[in-house]
């Protein structure tokens, strides 16, 4: 088909007429999502998904020992396997397959072992790689990968943490130690508030001292979607799919890792399904899938099975915080010392070390103290090595100072919101700067607490709670309360690079006007359930005066998104939508002198509204997509200018963003079986200016029953061999519809500073609210009987246990019917697991 | 190898199977069914949720030749003449899905429900989708869909239960 000049004339006319006065605004309305038509008809590109000619299926072989060495590899038989290509060991790619990388050394002292994609002489965890099959089909590969005789010389395995903490055995006997690293933070050193030891000295001598010790659990990310990896060696570059949420992290670091150049390696992550930070990674298997291809120059896919990926996934969270709160005998916070022994597991991923001083910023939370220290050892363990889980740092910080406000309240005798309220940052002293340097631009905690309460009915729950106490009801109710902040919208990169980040924080986008009036936007913040493609279309849509329909968004391509830091951290809107708004800006600046030059006009005398350019003061204007045209056909452009309106920006922040709500959960504890019901949960976010609020409150949801699962069910247990138990979806045990209930959202609106939006991060804040809203419900339900702290996962079993030590005893249920497990004998919590130590929280 | 003749989505195909064929790997592999996924290895996560004439099973739980001279509907076969079925619709309608992985599963148990209860009351409907697990929404608007689709399917059908 050829175009003669007059056709495109003809449409230049045509466009002349549409008229963009009337739409409507599109930020902060209720879109449906554009990706849901594929999602619901069974049109979605899944990683595995793809075939390709010739292609080879990968099986990995795992160890089945958490500390062992690699003695011998028998692979021949596995080799003359039916539909075998190849089976190779660490051995054989030793000289190729590099050192998986860490984008955070926090200090500069910090040990790691050398991480092999694929286990040469040693392995360090129960699950690591040791040798991998290729075959013509997954059958065969999967038969033949039972083939691999490997022996193994067992080693002793540190398990658990606190004795990991003391190097009686050491994970990686090289090292010499189990340290990885010491990281601290003291106001007073900082200059940014007092000493805590003084302190804590003076409010022993004359206030209130509350030492806690707390455990974050182990737990799996768990995403529905197992990772799944392919690799097209033919053709000039590389060509990886894969799974993931960080397809441009991970294309550098193939490049870095492998030696090959970065220009010859192209990542596409296809649909992605979930990640919550566990696909923030860069993964031995993506790095073997990319040995296999090359070596036998074919298409390689691997995609795990549920099993393989929880137990070789990385994990989150795993934590024992030890607390010191010191406040006057009013309840006025002096200072808060946090000792944290963190888990690595047996490697370093991309960001293992630093998820802990994610946290090291938010123990403050929304309050003002005045000194503040926080102590950092990261330990190495024989157990699957952690990293980014939803929240990364902020749920562990979150949940101490939420579940420790609580025990102040008690000491003081004041009801939790009082207490808080004593506490917090008042609405008129934002900006704020907090105890740790960090200036927080807006919030209103006293409206979020408000609200939440109307809809909670917080008195006549409170009443209730009272009556059932004085009847002596077997089902106590217990309300938890959670007024939380958090630091998201990673990140400014001078912060970043003050912490020792590897990388920057800032997020790329490009807008290209195409000359049927339709505009693709170019995301580097690459989605995979988060709904950018529609909440993007909504921006652009409103900036440039297009309709919704006409932008598609694009994204998770390096060769389509050649720049980008992808997607975690609840960074996407307030870092990627703001470079969105600002590529959109200079698609405007760059029409303006071509309208202006088109109506005969000074640029100056142009005003730009609803997606036209008109003449101060007349009924002369010319819409966006009719300069599109126009600078397509670039038949009459003015001298000089280049004829392309497309444009692209670079957003760097200034500042994190600081959403903030009130969480309330209402629990029933039947205190004759141990069993927690949730009875009502109402979320109250701030989380500034919301482009879409369907979306926000479908992350609200998700969050907040990721968050309940950490109180109430998920743990990753280890038995004393290193062996994961909790290694299926039968074990680990992931809410189910029927273990939740609906949920009371609403939200309050104090914009943030830092991006023209005025958005904060959504993205994890109800995983970070709700675990201690939960979990000081159920304290709160029992607390009467003698109790102050129930280990997470708050299991019938565990509360029931906590009931027992404490003397209380409800009808005929004896203890012995109930010792079928017996707590601590298959875990890792060996140390301190003394059922009456850690039901009652006492201090170590 | 055992030949089974199967009817997937309208279409009737044979084929030889391994004995030890899944029917969702038949559905995958042999057929290019992609839209049917698997996302364990438990049978817990019901994501491969499929109907085998006419009723819900997870087809990593079945094997092929377990189909054979039945009829089969995968989430790809659901709408028809180009129209959504009502639980697609109201899928969508109530932002029930985010990563969509576990979304073909969840639509073909729901589908089952509801024809088998059109008047599910919320906990019955968070006991029919006990099967199928989402880590994204946190079921809130799954059961709100789950409402939605029942009386739209419902009204689809002249209020007579299918």
């Amino acid at each position: 088909m050829t175009v003669s000049p007059d056709a495109v004339e003809d449409l230049i006319e045509e466009r002349k007429d549409v008229d963009t006065s009337d739409n409507e605004r599109e930020i902060g309305k209720a879109r449906t999502r554009k990706e849901d038509e594929r999602l619901i008809t069974g049109r979605t590109k899944w990683t595995d998904n793809i075939q390709l000619p010739g292609m080879v299926h990968l099986v990995m072989v795992r160890s089945p020992f958490a500390h062992a060495t690699i003695t011998n590899i028998d692979t021949s038989e596995a080799k003359t396997a039916p539909g075998v290509y190849a089976v190779l060991t660490g051995q054989d790619v030793a000289d190729q397959q590099g050192s998986l990388p860490t984008a955070w050394p926090i200090t500069p002292d910090q040990k790691a072992p050398p991480h092999p994609a694929i286990a040469v002489d040693r392995v360090a965890f129960s699950g690591e790689v040791v040798a991998v099959v290729a075959a013509r089909t997954l059958a065969e590969a999967r038969d033949a990968a039972e083939l691999v005789d490997v022996d193994y010389d067992e080693l002793p395995a540190a398990l658990d943490l606190k004795e990991a903490a003391d190097d009686t055995v050491l994970a990686h006997p090289d090292l010499g130690t189990n340290k990885s690293a010491f990281w601290q933070f003291d106001s007073a050193t900082a200059e940014t508030g007092g000493s805590v030891d003084e302190a804590i000295e003076a409010a022993r001598a004359d206030g209130i001292v509350i030492e806690r010790e707390y455990r974050q659990q182990r737990l799996i990310p768990a995403f529905m979607e197992p990772r799944s990896t392919v690799v097209d060696p033919t053709g000039e570059q590389f060509v990886m799919w894969s799974a993931t949420q960080v397809p441009h992290i991970l294309r550098l670091m193939l490049s870095l890792t492998l030696g090959v150049p970065e220009s010859k390696v192209r990542v596409i992550a296809p649909d992605v399904g979930g990640g919550f930070g566990g696909k923030l990674q860069v993964t031995p298997e993506e790095i073997i899938t990319f040995l296999v291809a090359r070596h036998l120059r074919k298409p390689a896919k691997w995609t795990e099975t549920r099993s393989e990926s929880l137990m070789a996934a990385h994990h989150g969270r795993d934590q024992w915080q030890r607390l010191t709160l010191a406040a006057d005998k009013d309840g006025k916070v002096t200072a808060l010392k946090v000792d944290l022994l963190a888990d690595m597991g047996a490697y370093l991923g991309l960001v293992t070390p630093g998820v802990p001083i994610l946290g090291a910023f938010m123990f403050n939370a929304i309050y003002k103290f005045p000194a503040y220290q926080f102590n950092c050892t990261n330990i190495f363990t024989n157990k699957t090595w952690t990293d980014a889980y939803r929240g990364a740092g902020r749920p562990e910080a979150t949940y101490a100072i939420e579940r420790l406000m609580d025990e102040l309240a008690v000491e003081v005798g004041v009801d939790p919101l009082e207490i808080r309220e004593m506490n917090w940052i008042k609405h008129e002293e934002f900006p704020f700067t907090s105890v740790c340097g960090l200036e927080y631009d807006s919030g209103n905690y006293e409206a979020a607490t408000e609200r939440a309460k109307e809809l909670f009915d917080y008195d006549a729950l409170r009443a209730e709670q009272k009556q059932r106490r004085e009847s002596g009801d077997p089902v106590q109710l217990g309300l938890g309360v959670s007024t939380f902040t958090e630091m998201c919208g990673l990140a400014p990169s001078r912060v970043l690079g003050s912490l020792s980040y590897g990388a920057g924080g800032w997020e790329h986008a490009s807008i290209r006007m195409l000359p049927t009036g339709k505009v693709e936007v170019v995301t580097g913040s690459s989605a995979h359930g988060q709904g950018h493609e529609t909440a993007w279309s909504q921006i652009v849509a409103d900036r440039l005066g297009v309709a919704f329909e006409d932008v598609e968004v694009l994204h998770g391509d390096t060769q389509i998104s050649h720049k980008g830091l992808d997607t975690y951290g609840s960074r996407s809107l307030v870092v990627g939508g703001e470079a969105v708004i600002q590529a959109a800006n200079k698609v405007i600046e760059k029409a303006r002198p071509i309208a202006a030059h088109l109506l005969e006009a000074s640029a100056d005398d142009l005003e730009f509204q609803a997606g036209r350019f008109t003449v101060k003061g007349t009924d002369q204007g010319m819409a966006l997509g009719e300069i599109a045209l126009a600078t397509f056909a670039a038949h009459n452009l003015p001298d000089g200018v280049e004829p392309s309106l497309d444009s692209d920006a670079t957003f760097d922040p200034v500042n994190f963003s600081f959403p903030h709500g009130t969480h309330l959960c209402a629990v029933e504890v039947d205190t004759e079986t141990g069993m927690t019901k949730v009875r009502s949960y109402v979320s109250v976010d701030d989380i500034g200016n919301i482009v879409n609020p369907l979306i926000v409150e479908g992350q609200i949801h998700g969050g907040i029953v990721q968050g309940i699962a950490q109180a109430l069910w998920e743990e990753a247990v280890y038995d004393d061999q290193g062996t994961l138990v909790s290694g299926s979806f039968v074990d680990y045990t992931l809410p189910t519809s029927a273990d939740t209930i609906s949920f009371v959202t609403d939200n309050t609106v104090s914009p943030s500073t830092t991006n023209s939006l005025g958005a904060k991060g959504v993205g994890e804040a109800g995983c970070i609210a709700s675990t201690p809203a939960v979990v000081n419900a159920v304290v709160d339900a029992v607390r009467h009987l003698g109790i102050n702290d129930i280990r997470m996962p708050c299991t019938p079993e565990r509360v029931w246990k906590a009931i027992q030590s404490a003397g209380y005893h409800s009808g005929e249920t004896t203890a012995e019917a109930q010792e079928h497990f017996v707590e601590g004998e298959a875990n890792q919590d060996q140390v301190g697991n003394d059922p009456s130590a850690a039901v009652t929280g006492e201090q170590s | 190898m055992p030949r089974i003749s199967v009817k997937v989505d309208g279409v009737t195909y044979s084929d030889d199977v391994e004995p030890r064929t899944l029917l969702v790997h038949y559905l995958r592999e042999t057929l290019g069914k992609v839209g049917t996924v698997i996302g364990c290895d438990t049978s817990n996560c019901g994501a491969c949720t499929v109907h085998l004439d006419g009723r819900s099973v997870k087809s990593c739980n079945v094997l092929a030749v377990q189909a054979d001279g039945r009829e089969v509907t995968t989430i790809e076969g659901l709408a028809t003449n180009g129209r959504l079925h009502p639980m697609q619709q109201a899928f969508h309608d109530c932002h029930a899905l985010q990563c969509g992985f576990c979304t073909p599963g969840m639509i073909m148990q729901a589908v089952d429900l509801v024809t088998e209860n059109p008047n599910a009351s919320e906990a019955e409907i968070r006991e029919g989708m006990e099967g199928n697990l989402c880590r994204c929404t946190g079921y809130h608007n799954i059961v709100k869909a789950v409402q939605q689709g029942a009386s739209a399917t419902a009204s689809a059908a002249g209020g007579e239960q299918s």
